[in-house]
C-alpha cells in the first residue's frame, strides 16, 4: 500500500504547480479565456515541449505511460488554476480514444502531432436526447458508393470551436440506444455540411454544437470495426470522468483554502467571521468533504491503473463520480454562503472556482446518475454471488 | 501509488483468516451471527485465544507483548476480524489506559498492570465524563484529597461502559480547584473493590444495560495508583483520547452490515412482488452508503499509509470518528426501513443468549429498530461528533 506519488509523478506535478503558479494567475487565466481562441497557442506548445502532452498516451503509442494516477496528478494542479486549455479534450478524451480504436497507420498519422501540440481535437459523443448514455447515439452513418455519410447533431463538443478535427461517434445500424452499432469516424471540421456554433461553457472553456449536414467521409475515416466502438467509447469516457474528479479536489481544496483565509480576514460585530462556530462546523465540514472526494478519487484512479475487471473498474469510476459530484455541491456552495455578497461577484475568483466544478458536477454524468450506475454494478454483481 | 498488498502482507491476511476459521468459537460465532451479545465470559474467553497466540494486543510495542505489526497488518487483522464479527478487545484497558502506563505510568505500575490487561486478567472501565461534565471534560468535579500515603475520592463519574462487569476504573479527579481548570486534575487508578465505591445501572433507551453511573464516597486510594505527576492530568488524558479516535472509523463493522443489508434487501419482498433491491430508491440509497463506506475507507487507508513512514494521526483523524459514525448510522436507518414493521418489537431480551420470541421472522434482520436506538450513541460518545469538528476547525484549518 502507498498512497504517495513516485518520483517521477512528483516532477510532473511540480512541473505543472510551478508553470501554474509561475505564468497562470487568476488575471492571466481571465485574459485566455477572454480571448478569440479562449485558450493560449503559447501555452499549449510549452505543455508540448514539457511533455505533459505524451502522458495519457502509452509507451507503445510514443507516450509516457498513459497512467491514471499520471493524469490526476496534472488534472488536480489545472483544477486549482482552472486552467482553460484543452488538455482534456484533445488528449484524454479524443485523442485516447484514437490511441484505443485507431489502426497503427491511424495512430501514426495523428499522434505524434497531436503530442508535439500541432493538433487540436475534439470529441462529439452527447446529443440533445441521450443525456449521459454513451450506447444512446442517433446521428447516423450510411454507407453510399465506398464512402460514408454523417446525418445529425452533437452538443457540449468541448473544445469544437479550436478542433482541426472531430472525433463523431455515429450509428451505422441499430435502435438509438443499442450498444452495438457505433462506430467512430474522424471529420475535419472544415468539412462540407460541418456546421460549428461555438460558445463559451460556464467553467470558461469552449465548447460548441455541431451539425452534421450529409456530411461524406471516407471509409478509411473510421476508426475500428463498424458498429463495435461502445466499448472503447465507455472506457475513455471513465478515465475522463477520473481525469475530472482530480481536477475538481484541486478547485474543491482551492475553494475551501480561500474560505477559510477569508473567514479569518473579514470582521463583522467586531470579530473575524472565522471565530462564528456556525461557520467553523460548516468549514469542518467542507474539509471533510475535501478529502473524502479526495480518497475516492485517488482509489478510483488507482484502480484504473490496476489489471481488475472492467466491471470492478466501472463501479470505482461511477462510485467517484458520484461521491465528488456531492462534495461539488456542498464545498462550492458552501464557498460562495461564507464569503457573502463578494462570493456571487465575477470579480472574484471563488465564482469562477465555483462555476467550474459546477461544469464538471454535471460532465460525464451527475451524482445521482453515477449512483444509479453503481447500483446496477452491484446489483449485477450480487446476482453473480 | 498504489492499493496493493505486498506478498508478506497477503501472506498474513491468509494467516489470519485461517486462525481466526479455526480457533474463533463456533458457538460465538453463531452467536454473532444471530444478533445475540456475548456475556463477559465469552468476551474474555475469545481474548485469551488471542493473547496464547500472541494476537491480543495488535496496537502494542513488542517490548510489553504486543504484536509488532505494521499499520497495514493492524489493518488488515482489524478488517478480518470485523468481517467474521469476532469482537474486538474491550477497549478500555487494551486501547485506553495501557498507553497512558506505557507513556506515563512507572516502571513498576507498568509491571503490575500491564500484564493482566494482556492477559485478560483485569477487566477495566472509563471515569472520565461526570453528570456534569460532558464535552466540557475539563469542569470535572471529582476531588482527591492528599492523606498522608492515600488520596481520600469523592464525587461520581458517569456513562462507564461495562462498569457493572469492571474490576479497576481509571479516572481523571480534581487536586487543584484554585488553578486553571486543565491544570489541576490528576490521573488516578481505582480498585472498584474500593469501600466506598458503588454503581448504578442506567437503562438506554434500547433497554440494555451497558452504561453505569459511579459513586465514590470517601474512597481511600493508595498515592502509588496516582500516574505520572499530580495536577498533571489532563496531559495524559489528551493521550488517551487520541489513541480512542484511532479504529473509530468502523470500517470492518460498516462493511459487514452493508454486505448483510445488500444480502437481505435482495431476499425481501417490496410488496409489490419484486425485492427491495428492486425499489430504486432504496436501492440508489443503498449504493450511495457502499459509495461513501468506500470513501471512508480509502480515507483510513491514507491515514495508515501516513502512519507507516512514521507520521502520528493528526487532528484530521477527527474526519475517521465523524464520517464513520455518521455512516454506521444511516446504515442503521436503512436496516429499520428494511425490517418494516419487523422493527417495531421492543424486546430488548431478544438480544439475550436462549431467546425464543414469537415476533422474530426468518430472514428479517431482527431487532434493528433497538440497534437503531442504541447506535445513536455513536456520534456522541469518545468526543462528541460536534467536539471533533471543532478540533477540524481549530487544529486543522486554524480557525
Amino acid at each position: 500500500m502507498d498512497f504517495s506519488y513516485s518520483e517521477e509523478q512528483q516532477m510532473l506535478k511540480e512541473s505543472v504547480g510551478k508553470f501554474v503558479q509561475q505564468q497562470y494567475d487568476f488575471e492571466s487565466r481571465n485574459r485566455i479565456a477572454a480571448s478569440d481562441a479562449g485558450y493560449s497557442e503559447e501555452n499549449w506548445k510549452l505543455f508540448a515541449e514539457l511533455g505533459w502532452l505524451t502522458v495519457p498516451f502509452s509507451e507503445a503509442d510514443g507516450g509516457f505511460g498513459d497512467s491514471a494516477v499520471d493524469v490526476m496528478a496534472m488534472m488536480e494542479e489545472f483544477g486549482k488554476a482552472m486552467l482553460v486549455e484543452p488538455y482534456l479534450a484533445t488528449a484524454v478524451l479524443a485523442g485516447r480514444l484514437l490511441a484505443a480504436l485507431g489502426s497503427e497507420e491511424q495512430k501514426a498519422e495523428l499522434l505524434p502531432s497531436l503530442m508535439a501540440g500541432n493538433l487540436q481535437l475534439a470529441l462529439a459523443w452527447a446529443e440533445t436526447g441521450s443525456r449521459y448514455n454513451l450506447a444512446n447515439v442517433r446521428l447516423s452513418a450510411r454507407s453510399e458508393g465506398g464512402d460514408v455519410i454523417l446525418d445529425g447533431v452533437k452538443v457540449n463538443v468541448l473544445n469544437g470551436p479550436n478542433a482541426d478535427k472531430l472525433l463523431v461517434t455515429a450509428r451505422e445500424n441499430g435502435a438509438a440506444a443499442d450498444r452495438e452499432g457505433i462506430s467512430v469516424f474522424l471529420v475535419d471540421r472544415e468539412a462540407d455540411g460541418v456546421h460549428v456554433q461555438d460558445y463559451a461553457n460556464i467553467d470558461g472553456g469552449r465548447a460548441a454544437k455541431v451539425t452534421f449536414s450529409e456530411v461524406r467521409i471516407p471509409e478509411s475515416a473510421r476508426f475500428g470495426e463498424a458498429g463495435g466502438a461502445l466499448t472503447a467509447l465507455e472506457q475513455v469516457v471513465d478515465h475522463a470522468t477520473v481525469a475530472i474528479c482530480a481536477q475538481a479536489i484541486g478547485a474543491l481544496d482551492a475553494l475551501l483554502q480561500k474560505t477559510v483565509e477569508y473567514s479569518k480576514t473579514r470582521k463583522q460585530f467586531g470579530v473575524h467571521i472565522g471565530s462564528f462556530q456556525a461557520l467553523q462546523h460548516r468549514m469542518a465540514d467542507m474539509f471533510m468533504e475535501c478529502q473524502l472526494a479526495r480518497s475516492i478519487t485517488v482509489m478510483a484512479a488507482m484502480q484504473l491503473d490496476s489489471d481488475e475487471s472492467a466491471a470492478a473498474m466501472a463501479a470505482a469510476v461511477s462510485a467517484a463520480k458520484s461521491r465528488v459530484g456531492k462534495a461539488i455541491r456542498r464545498v462550492g456552495q458552501e464557498a460562495i454562503q461564507i464569503h457573502g455578497g463578494i462570493g456571487m461577484t465575477d470579480e472574484l475568483d471563488v465564482s469562477h472556482l465555483f462555476r467550474q466544478v459546477t461544469g464538471l458536477e454535471l460532465l460525464f454524468g451527475d451524482a445521482d446518475f453515477h449512483t444509479g450506475r453503481f447500483a446496477r454494478l452491484q446489483a449485477a454483481g450480487t446476482k453473480q454471488d | 501509488m498504489n492499493a496493493d498488498f505486498t506478498p508478506e502482507d497477503l501472506a498474513f491476511r491468509e494467516e489470519v483468516r485461517e486462525f481466526l476459521q479455526n480457533e474463533f468459537p463456533a458457538e460465538l460465532r453463531e452467536k454473532v451471527d444471530a444478533g445475540i451479545r456475548l456475556s463477559k465470559d465469552e468476551i474474555v474467553r475469545w481474548q485469551k485465544i488471542l493473547y496464547k497466540q500472541g494476537w491480543a494486543a495488535p496496537n502494542w510495542p513488542v517490548e510489553f507483548g504486543g504484536a509488532g505489526w505494521t499499520a497495514t497488518q493492524k489493518h488488515i487483522f482489524a478488517m478480518e476480524m470485523g468481517l467474521i464479527g469476532a469482537p474486538e478487545p474491550v477497549p478500555f484497558g487494551m486501547k485506553m489506559v495501557a498507553p497512558v502506563l506505557m507513556a506515563y505510568g512507572s516502571e513498576e505500575q507498568q509491571q503490575r498492570f500491564l500484564p493482566d490487561i494482556l492477559q485478560s486478567n483485569v477487566w477495566w472501565c472509563q471515569g472520565y465524563s461526570e453528570p456534569n461534565s460532558g464535552s466540557d471534560l475539563a469542569s470535572l468535579k471529582t476531588s482527591a484529597v492528599r492523606d498522608g500515603d492515600d488520596y481520600i475520592v469523592n464525587g461520581s463519574k458517569t456513562w462507564n461502559t461495562y462498569g457493572q462487569y469492571a474490576d479497576w476504573i481509571f479516572c481523571l479527579v480534581r487536586t487543584d480547584t484554585t488553578v486553571k481548570k486543565q491544570e489541576g486534575i490528576s490521573f488516578l487508578l481505582i480498585d472498584m473493590k474500593s469501600p466506598g465505591v458503588s454503581h448504578r445501572p442506567i437503562v438506554l433507551m434500547d433497554g440494555h444495560i451497558e452504561v453505569n453511573e459511579i459513586f465514590f464516597d470517601d474512597v481511600r486510594v493508595p498515592a502509588a495508583n496516582l500516574i505520572g505527576e499530580q495536577d498533571k492530568g489532563w496531559t495524559y488524558a489528551k493521550v488517551l483520547l487520541t489513541h480512542e479516535r484511532t479504529n473509530i472509523a468502523l470500517v470492518p463493522r460498516s462493511t459487514r452490515r452493508l454486505r448483510a443489508l445488500r444480502r437481505a434487501a435482495a431476499s425481501l419482498d417490496d410488496g409489490y412482488g419484486g425485492s427491495m433491491l428492486d425499489d430504486p430508491v432504496f436501492s440508489h440509497r443503498l449504493a450511495e452508503l457502499e459509495i461513501e463506506l468506500k470513501a471512508l475507507e480509502y480515507t483510513e487507508l491514507r491515514t495508515l499509509a501516513s502512519l507507516s513512514v512514521g507520521k502520528s494521526p493528526g487532528p484530521e483523524s477527527s474526519i475517521l470518528k465523524v464520517v464513520g459514525t455518521e455512516l454506521a448510522q444511516r446504515i442503521d436507518e436503512m436496516f429499520v426501513e428494511l425490517a418494516g414493521y419487523h422493527s417495531l418489537p421492543y424486546l430488548p431480551e431478544q438480544f439475550d443468549e436462549g431467546f425464543q420470541g414469537a415476533p422474530l421472522e426468518p430472514g428479517v434482520p431482527a431487532g434493528q429498530g433497538l440497534v437503531y436506538l442504541n447506535d445513536r450513541k455513536l456520534s456522541i460518545f469518545g468526543g462528541s461528533n460536534e467536539i471533533q469538528r471543532n478540533i477540524v476547525s481549530k487544529a486543522v484549518l486554524g480557525l
